[in-house]
């Protein structure tokens, strides 16, 4: 946010409680792909727009955002393939980096975005009708992230798709864009990999005061044991720190997934205080009954998603959400889309809270306590 | 607003000479930090800052929010901004993979912070130093604690020298699967006042954002003898400051 600092510094104070949106007072328009928000922040689309709206907006530029992985799971992939569509839709310079010996054919299982908006503009026409009958305060009761998201303007539409998860990427995507895939396997340190970041994002990224377009950078499973630099733990704590700042200087977003119970404690946390914005994915079993009768649409879920950790730049109010924990879901077997976990109603109880419910069968059952409210 | 602010400046009557705020992963203690810089700043102190974690305009905006326009005494040689994150500052990076210039990290910060103390120092006032925070600092020295122990050696003769104060931000989190987190052991030795931040144990909500342990060490009573101060808060972060209260005294 090196950017930001300069006309805060010339300009005299004015009032404290003035908007200062320097993005927008620019006469400079977006490139797209990127959203404004508040205290002078701006967003870049995660490439699931529910998860946008959870996030308030998407991924904040110069943000690390940090994916733990499910050891028995691919579904952090979900989340990366996504990130990166949306980034090459966006013809946004993509930075690729994995532990696979070839990571360019990764390339080739980006799901494509739903191609015709016949298929997308009846749900949200239906969404839209819908808003404009419940009063506003409401909104977060009935499907709030359809919502946020249906009712932006027509240019802004544009800025999350939809992605079919069946359908891969066309070529004419991916050829001719400023992609560079990275093995990540046979660095015996991270400094190659730390200065061709480095290089990347001085090439793409922005200039102080020129707006050229947010960079993404996507690295799957950094800490692999296959990797040589798998015990290096300062050394890849060192990168992650300088990544950040890369990250924040330039004003770029990085996704990392990681698998959590591959490093000790200690390191862990260091990790997660790293992290800008901290995620974790889980699968679910398949046949939990207990679980399948107390959520609603449980056999549409593929896993949970939780938040962790929103840390936002300008602002000491730390982002609170109304719920931490979401369902990931596949609609129409096509979209991934984030949802509320919904309780299923259940005879004769008034409802306990998923997280109380460890007894499973038995708090659907029975009845709950007077203090129930 | 005013008597809720002032709750939490009654727990800290004296600033001290070195003060410890300590948060975790799920909350974050920046808002002491940032409270603390306006602190020093109104009592006419000269302030510098340390920042590993984050950029000038992050602490600028955020402070301006709070009535405290850093821009100014930064003109005026009463703040200096010692910005660790900028790439091209950062000692030891990619190249310096085998230690040997690592080394250098805190004894040349402190060199940086000695220089700034002479170029900012009054007769009048005491320089406040504000370290945000020691765990990036403990990476930016690829994990050498004892490198990080000497920095803070270094300070603590700056404490007695120069008349001093220091604030470090770390994180108790990361230390407690250690069995002897010796930089923690020693941080919470050499400070005289102790600020932790811990999350709810019902977990974050809109109102009450976390809870907040005041130790004040070395507190005189009316007999004379020293004793340790202990005080527990809930606490709000708002934009333009905080506003503890006594847990549960919130309808």
């Amino acid at each position: 946010m090196a950017a930001a600092a300069a006309p805060t510094l010339t300009r005299p104070r004015v009032s404290s409680f003035s908007r200062s949106t320097q993005l927008s007072g620019l006469s400079i328009p977006l490139p797209p792909g990127i959203r404004t928000g508040p205290n002078s922040t701006a967003f870049v689309s995660s490439g699931i727009p529910t998860l946008d709206a959870i996030l308030g907006g998407g991924y904040c530029l110069g943000s690390l955002v940090m994916v733990m992985e499910d050891p028995d799971a691919p579904h952090h992939m979900l989340l990366l393939r996504s990130f990166m569509s949306q980034g090459i839709v966006h013809d946004q310079p993509l930075l690729y980096a994995s532990p696979a010996e070839e990571p360019r054919r990764f390339l080739g299982t980006l799901p494509s975005p739903a191609c015709s908006t016949a298929d997308k503009s009846p749900r949200r026409d239906r969404e839209e009708d819908k808003g404009l009958r419940i009063a506003w305060q409401y909104k977060k009761y009935f499907d709030e992230t359809h919502q946020s998201i249906s009712s932006r303007k027509d240019n802004e539409i544009e800025y999350s798709s939809d992605f079919d998860l069946r359908k891969p990427l066309q070529r004419q995507f991916i050829s001719g864009r400023k992609i560079e895939c990275i093995s990540i396997l046979k660095n015996s340190d991270l400094a190659a990999f730390h200065d061709r970041c480095g290089v990347f994002l001085n090439q793409h990224a922005r200039k102080e005061g020129s707006i050229l377009g947010a960079c993404r950078i996507s690295i799957q499973s950094f800490c692999a044991p296959q990797c040589e630099y798998f015990n290096q733990e300062w050394q890849v704590l060192s990168f992650l720190r300088s990544l950040r700042s890369m990250v924040k200087s330039s004003n770029s977003v990085a996704v990392l997934t990681f698998s959590p119970s591959l490093l000790p404690p200690s390191s862990l946390k260091r990790w997660q205080h790293l992290a800008d914005i901290l995620i974790s994915v889980r699968a679910i079993p398949d046949d939990d009954k207990d679980m399948a009768k107390l959520l609603t649409g449980y056999q549409d879920m593929v896993g949970l998603l939780n938040i962790h950790k929103i840390a936002r730049p300008n602002v000491q109010v730390p982002f609170i959400l109304d719920a931490t924990m979401f369902s990931m879901k596949l609609q129409k077997r096509k979209y991934l889309i984030m949802e509320c976990l919904n309780q299923a109603p259940v005879d004769g109880s008034g409802g306990s809270s998923y997280a109380a419910s460890g007894t499973g069968s038995c708090s659907s059952a029975s009845k709950t306590g007077p203090l129930d409210f | 607003m005013a008597g809720s602010r002032s709750l939490l400046d009654e727990a800290l009557p004296t600033l001290g000479k070195a003060l410890l705020i300590e948060d975790c992963v799920e909350t974050s203690g920046g808002f002491l930090l940032h409270h603390l810089v306006k602190r020093f700043l109104l009592c006419d102190r000269p302030v510098i800052l340390v920042a590993f974690a984050n950029t000038f305009s992050h602490y600028d905006r955020i402070l301006r929010k709070l009535g405290c326009n850093l821009a100014a005494p930064r003109d005026k040689n009463r703040f200096v901004f010692v910005d660790m994150l900028d790439p091209q500052l950062q000692v030891g990076n990619s190249g310096g993979t085998d230690g040997s210039a690592d080394g250098d990290v805190g004894f040349s910060l402190y060199e940086r912070i000695c220089k700034a103390v002479r170029s900012i120092s009054t007769e009048k006032n005491s320089v406040a130093i504000l370290v945000d925070d020691l765990s990036l600092m403990e990476v930016a020295c690829k994990g050498s604690v004892d490198d990080v122990i000497d920095f803070l050696h270094h300070c603590h003769t700056l404490i007695a020298e120069s008349d001093c104060s220091f604030v470090f931000l770390n994180h108790h989190d990361i230390y407690s699967s250690m069995e002897r987190p010796s930089l923690m052991l020693y941080l919470e030795y050499m400070a005289d006042v102790l600020l932790r931040v811990e999350p709810l144990a019902t977990g974050s909500a809109v109102d009450v954002h976390g809870q907040l342990t005041v130790l004040n060490r070395g507190v005189h009573d009316v007999a004379g003898t020293s004793r340790s101060k202990f005080q527990n808060f809930h606490y709000r972060v708002k934009e333009n400051g905080i506003e503890c209260f006594y847990p549960g005294s919130r309808g």
